[in-house]
């Protein structure tokens, strides 16, 4: 079935809701704005709050970038992509410095974003303080008086369980000194770009009906107790097996023929860039 | 002698319903016990005034429904009271009306300067959260960000209430009723509170293990010299406890003395009626 949509999939109203759902959060960093979460064509849970703001805010212009842990290619980013081009028409890139617009779930790309840039973010929990309180007009009340020791306390039962906060993706962040949010499932890698980053974060909860943000240059860190730092995964020693990158987030996977461990770029675009520059480096060489 | 209280209360009111007119004047208003019949409205606490002075431990007894949870729950701003003041003598909270103060300054208070001991343990603790981490939830609150800190000063608290090391990282719901209480005292006194709540600690805890918690409470005041309010619906923790005791009925006080003068030589009948039945 193809039906002639309005640009964007969505009516102006409901964009027009949105967009003011995202400027009250640009207005207030790390304050979780309640919006309208509309029925989408695909399932709540796999990216609706993400595409919501996509489509609200995108323009003719813009390049859309999509990308699913790291991946362009992976179905979830590839069906996105295909929903926003066929309502727009807009132009879709891999790389990463060619977009103005990129969606993504739970990764922030490996090449530092511009001033130009608008990164979304899909969120499935946007609630930092849920594990401690079921209660949404509790919690409510909690961010609104600043009662942030139940995330404390969430890191603090960690490190008696483990001897280390084991937070492996969501580690709860301070946005601009004052709201506590859940930088959506990042790995802990990737809180550092979140601070003072030149790029609007826009992040959305489809299911939850939340839209927060980090607006451009916002001081954000990581919460951590005075003898225990934040620290990111390490990956000493380590790089990736196709473009021998080191500093980049890894993922760890076997080789199903020798059984051994390998490490490859999570961030394939970015992998896919550094093995581009290697070939043109070579085939200058050998011209010469 | 004339010491100045550290806790003063006020005509505190605190009412279910809206009230109409039969019942809206206190002096005429027409009671089934605490209850207006024409239009619902229950009168939990009906003016209470005391004063609670420093190191001293505070009894408040009464039957069932007779407002002393009621009571315990508005100074520990768990609900909100209908009308009434209180006041707490410490330099940087003397002469306001902590009723009225922001959520901000309440949760300060509740940080600060009180502790309770919730009947249920419950109400008090997270049962899925390690003993050593519920304390800290206190210290975190308070505004205590060293790790290592924390779980010295836990340590020692679970220590003094007699929880065994090993255990402390084990959640209180593994625990006997007893044992979580304990734990719920240990987070009660993590800040040195000045006032501590008692609200029918020891009710529904067998004989051996009541006695090994008031001999702690007893020895905890003695030590710090807390000020204490302990609720109680048992005459025999009362008499070991209290210096004073005030009795309830149907939300308002009917008597109040020295716990010896009380309990030995009760004035109200029924306060006679409560101290006779005693087995």
């Amino acid at each position: 079935m193809k039906t002639d949509t309005h640009f964007a999939f969505f009516d102006e109203g409901s964009k027009k809701e949105i967009r003011r759902a995202i400027i009250k959060a640009v207005a207030i960093p790390g304050y979780q704005v309640p919006f309208a979460s509309r029925e989408m064509p695909i399932a709540r849970g796999w990216g609706t709050g993400g595409l919501q703001i996509t489509l609200s805010i995108i323009g003719k212009s813009d390049v859309l970038k999509v990308i699913d842990q790291g991946a362009d290619e992976s179905v979830n980013a590839v069906s996105i992509k295909k929903l926003v081009h066929d309502t727009t028409g807009v132009e879709l890139t891999e790389q990463t410095e060619e977009a103005s617009l990129i969606q993504s779930r739970h990764r922030i790309p490996e090449v530092a974003l511009t001033k130009d840039q608008i990164i979304v973010l899909q969120v499935p929990m946007p609630e930092p303080l849920r594990p401690v309180e079921a209660s949404e007009l509790k919690t409510k009340t909690m961010h609104a008086e600043n009662d942030y020791s139940g995330a404390w306390l969430m890191l603090f039962e960690q490190i008696m369980k483990y001897g280390k906060t084991a937070t492996a993706a969501d580690h709860p962040v301070y946005v601009n000194d004052r709201y506590v949010m859940a930088p959506s499932p990042i790995p802990r890698f990737d809180n550092s770009k979140l601070h003072e980053s030149e790029a609007l974060i826009l992040l959305g909860a489809g299911r939850e009906k939340k839209i927060y943000a980090v607006p451009p240059y916002t001081n954000v860190e990581s919460l951590a107790f005075d003898d225990y730092p934040f620290t990111v995964e390490a990956f000493e020693d380590k790089h990736c097996h196709i473009c021998n990158s080191t500093d980049v987030f890894l993922d760890e996977l076997i080789d199903p023929q020798t059984g051994e461990t390998i490490h490859q770029c999570n961030d394939t675009s970015f992998c896919m860039d550094q093995l581009n520059k290697k070939v043109e480096e070579e085939a200058q060489k050998s011209y010469v | 002698m004339y010491e100045e209280p550290i806790l003063q209360v006020r005509n505190l009111q605190k009412q279910f319903g809206t009230g109409c007119i039969e019942c809206r004047q206190k002096e005429t208003r027409k009671l089934v016990k605490n209850f207006c019949k024409s239009c619902g409205t229950l009168y939990a606490c009906q003016d209470i005034s005391f004063d609670l002075y420093p190191g001293e431990v505070l009894g408040i007894v009464g039957e069932s429904g007779s407002g002393k949870s009621t009571m315990m729950q508005c100074l520990y701003f768990d609900s909100d009271v209908s009308s009434g003041e209180a006041y707490i003598h410490t330099p940087d909270l003397a002469g306001k009306n902590i009723f009225e103060m922001s959520a901000q300054q309440k949760r300060f208070i509740r940080n600060y300067v009180y502790g309770m001991v919730y009947q249920n343990p419950v109400q008090g603790l997270k049962m899925n959260f390690s003993s050593v981490g519920n304390i800290a939830e206190k210290l975190i609150a308070a505004g205590n960000k060293h790790v290592g800190q924390m779980e010295a000063t836990s340590k020692k608290l679970l220590e003094n209430v007699h929880i065994p090391l090993h255990r402390m990282k084990e959640e209180p719901r593994n625990f006997s009723g007893g044992m979580q209480q304990r734990v719920q005292i240990a987070k009660a006194l993590s800040n040195n509170p000045p006032i501590l709540f008692l609200d029918e600690v020891t009710t529904g805890l067998d004989l051996s293990v009541q006695a090994n918690v008031l001999d702690l409470i007893k020895g905890i005041q003695r030590d710090l010299g807390i000020s204490m309010i302990v609720v109680s619906h048992d005459l025999a923790v009362i008499r070991m406890l209290a210096d004073r005791t005030i009795v309830l009925l149907n939300g308002k006080i009917i008597e109040e003395g020295l716990t010896d003068q009380v309990l030995e030589d009760p004035q109200h009948e029924y306060t006679q009626q409560l101290v006779y039945s005693l087995l």
